[in-house]
């Protein structure tokens, strides 16, 4: 298991490193168009081909690298980090709970979509594209505050109302020795586990928004712009290394959630 | 029991004689006066009797239910002969009088019928009069140019218009389930016969399946589920014709048109200084030309567009203004004229003679793959002459309401689907006062002398009877459009579609509907 969990942090890294070192590393300019060598196959020149515009495909997702792993993430921890801050006051009181609760869902049912596309009526048309991007994903955290806030509420009540809580309160523990000691171990677990689902979601949600005008516009590459040509199963067939991104995103869940785990074998 | 599950397998499989294609969403009415959509107007177009026809292959106009007629005054008045013997599928008569009451309802602001559009003149109602079963006139106080061809789009309703109404053309609806399909038979009273003397048409039925996902539409009619694909994108098109050659037909270009242009609208969208930029037709022309249109084409629509030169295509042969040509590729040529102009080229990047940096936002509508290419596209050509386009893909809604009603952006690129080779709807666009003067709408006064001759050129074929006088008004409109460029017309996609081999007598057509215009004249085999 150690193994297994340098390996997936090594991944990361390796990943981060391809993202930040894109403007050195990337072969071509993301929007050079080679016209003459559109969709065409993996070379030399172009090792992982190029999409229908003519654009290196290893380049592209390079930046795309650049963009979806610094922000996706980013956007993740907003949403944990809203949802720890309401959930801690919120999980002590029963009222607190109950009025979370009902935010909580009043917020999870809201139609996102029609406040997405306001917020696009109301940008200025000629927004510069990493604007555009702070904008997308930092709305996308702030509006994602509802998932985590619900299980980190949920789960701070359970510890509340724990046999061991009980003991150590009882026992006369200052209160912020339980909550740095005892309790926060717990609680980071869990804010730990809700980042790692939230960032594959906020990027498949990134590319969604592309359809609004939210997100990032050409030329900009993202992930999640990189995964809306697997909408077409036929360009898949033939073009099998545009599954490159998706290859990615997958292994990037994978090592956040190796990383996550505890490693203990249960008994 | 062998016997019997063979028969229910014959029962409910597709019969021989029927027709099967996909509309992409439930039809919102089959009330023929009230057909809007698409999908709507697809029933209203196989089910309606209509008085004349328009041939969609020769242009010609065809006798329908109308065995003759007559334009008369000057193009003010038309009266129609009918057929004898009419009926409507249930059997219920069809006379000179149903003629009217529909023509009637159309015209009633009441009723809010689109096709009464068609109809409705700025004056007074057209004063309709029955002389008997057979024999109808309408006459207007002024010319109505194109009058005889106007009703193509009226198709003629029963007295009493039931869920789903009886209808005098090939087909009636005869069954409809929300979400699923709508059944079209064949109507048995239909009046027209071919050469043999056979009742028309030859399919017993036509089934409309409603799918809106276009890939398992083309899945389902590579599985030969569905016979016929009538609007085909161009990937769609290229895996036709790799995986059923002789399935796929190209018309050439169609009557559609992609586009884009600059807002000029005074106090929105962009600030002054950029609006002198719009508003200057030599900055416009810089700009046409710096766009590749052959890679427009060749890119975007995978080889299934052509460089458009104007307002029309080159596929409506008779309105088309042959002398135009479009604009080629010419950066170098653009920053020339630019330069005259007083732009400077450093570091990259344009700048106008305040030292402002040329750039503008162009939005245009997400999902619309094509159209998303040729933006990058456009966006890279103007990036070699050092112009920044920043691309804003809208949901639909929203641009719309952009470019109709808030004017709020900056340049929008957009397309036109263009149904009647007619261009009297689309000369609208040109009116400076009209609505849907794209880059300037409702002007007080024209804002420039070309715009103000385009407005005399479009009132006065408007009013015109004579094919031919429209025609010069309208030659002359389009060589000002081309010259002074307001709209930017980038390509004319091809109609393509696909048709199963085993469906006989398709005449592909560059008007909608393509391959399904000639329905009582097809047959599956």
């Amino acid at each position: 298991m150690k193994i297994l969990r340098r390996g997936a942090a090594a991944a990361l890294v390796f990943v981060g490193l391809c993202g930040a070192l894109a403007p050195v590393a990337a072969p071509h300019p993301y929007d050079e168009q080679y016209r003459e060598f559109l969709s065409a196959p993996p070379s030399a020149r172009f090792p992982l081909g190029t999409d229908d515009l003519g654009r290196d495909r290893l380049s592209r997702l390079l930046y795309a690298t650049l963009v979806s792993a610094a922000l996706a993430p980013a956007s993740a921890l907003v949403s944990v980090a809203i949802g720890l801050l309401v959930s801690i006051p919120a999980a002590f009181s029963r009222y607190g709970r109950t009025a979370l609760s009902g935010f909580a869902t009043i917020s999870l049912s809201l139609p996102w979509i029609f406040a997405f596309i306001a917020l696009r009526a109301e940008l200025p048309l000629d927004m510069a594209p990493l604007a555009s991007l702070l904008i997308t994903f930092g709305v996308m955290g702030v509006a994602g505050w509802a998932w985590p806030a619900r299980i980190l509420t949920a789960a701070l009540a359970e510890m509340n109302d724990s046999g061991w809580m009980l003991q150590a309160r009882a026992s006369g523990l200052p209160v912020r020795r339980i909550a740095r000691v005892h309790a926060w171990p717990h609680v980071a677990a869990l804010a730990a586990a809700q980042f790692r689902v939230l960032v594959p979601v906020y990027i498949l949600s990134e590319a969604s928004l592309g359809l609004l005008g939210l997100g990032v516009s050409e030329p900009l590459p993202s992930w999640g712009t990189l995964l809306r040509e697997l909408q077409h199963p036929d360009l898949i067939r033939a073009n099998p290394w545009i599954l490159a991104p998706l290859a990615l995103l997958v292994l990037v869940t994978v090592c956040l959630e190796i990383l996550g785990s505890s490693g203990e074998v249960p008994a | 029991m062998n016997v019997v599950f063979a028969l229910l397998f014959f029962a409910v499989a597709a019969s021989p004689a029927e027709l099967r294609f996909a509309i992409a969403g439930d039809p919102k009415t089959f009330d023929p006066l009230h057909a809007e959509e698409s999908h709507s107007e697809m029933v209203r177009y196989l089910t309606s009797g209509v008085l004349v026809r328009v041939d969609r292959v020769s242009g010609e106009l065809k006798p329908e239910l109308a065995e003759s007629w007559a334009v008369k005054d000057g193009g003010r008045s038309i009266s129609f002969h009918l057929r004898a013997g009419l009926r409507f599928s249930d059997g219920s008569p069809l006379s000179a009088e149903d003629v009217a009451r529909t023509l009637r309802r159309a015209l009633d602001a009441k009723e809010g019928s689109p096709v009464g559009d068609t109809f409705r003149t700025s004056g007074a109602a057209p004063d309709i009069q029955v002389s008997g079963p057979r024999d109808i006139a309408i006459r207007y106080k002024t010319p109505k140019p194109g009058l005889d061809r106007l009703f193509d789009s009226l198709g003629v309703a029963p007295p009493r218009l039931a869920e789903l109404p009886a209808s005098a053309g090939p087909f009636f609806v005869a069954d409809y389930k929300r979400g699923v399909s709508v059944l079209l038979r064949r109507n048995p009273n239909y009046w027209q016969r071919d050469a043999a003397g056979h009742a028309l048409p030859y399919l017993d039925s036509v089934r409309l399946d409603i799918q809106s996902n276009h890939d398992i539409e083309l899945n389902r009619f590579l599985r030969n589920e569905i016979n016929v694909i009538d609007k085909l994108s161009p990937e769609n098109f290229n895996r036709v014709m790799r995986e059923k050659p002789g399935a796929a037909k190209s018309v050439g270009p169609s009557l559609d048109a992609e586009f884009f242009w600059f807002n000029q609208a005074p106090g929105r969208g962009a600030p002054e200084w950029k609006r002198k930029w719009f508003v200057s037709t030599a900055f416009r022309r810089a700009v046409s030309g710096a766009i590749n249109r052959e890679d427009l084409g060749r890119i975007a629509y995978l080889g299934r567009a052509h460089p458009a030169a104007g307002p029309i295509s080159p596929a409506n042969r008779f309105w088309y203004n042959a002398a135009l040509r479009p604009r080629a590729a010419d950066p170098e040529g653009a920053l020339k004229a630019l330069a005259a102009e007083g732009f400077r080229l450093r570091d990259g990047a344009l700048t106008d003679r305040d030292g402002h940096a040329v750039e503008f936002s162009l939005i245009t509508n997400a999902g619309n793959r094509p159209r998303e290419r040729m933006a990058a596209l456009v966006q890279s050509d103007l990036k070699k002459i050092g112009i920044r386009v920043t691309i804003a893909t809208l949901e639909f809604g929203s641009l719309i309401e952009r470019i109709t009603s808030s004017l709020n952006y900056e340049a929008a690129l957009l397309g036109l689907n263009n149904t009647d080779e007619d261009p009297l709807e689309q000369m609208n666009v040109f009116l400076s006062s009209g609505r849907e003067h794209a880059w300037w709408p409702q002007q007080k006064t024209p804002a420039t002398p070309w715009e103000a001759r385009i407005d005399e050129l479009v009132l006065r074929q408007a009013g015109e009877s004579s094919r031919e006088k429209r025609k010069a008004a309208i030659d002359e409109v389009q060589r000002i459009v081309a010259d002074e460029e307001p709209i930017i017309y980038l390509v004319n996609p091809d109609a393509l579609c696909a048709a199963a081999p085993s469906v006989k007598g398709i005449r592909p057509a560059v008007s909608s509907p393509h391959v399904l215009w000639n329905i009582e004249w097809l047959r599956v085999e």
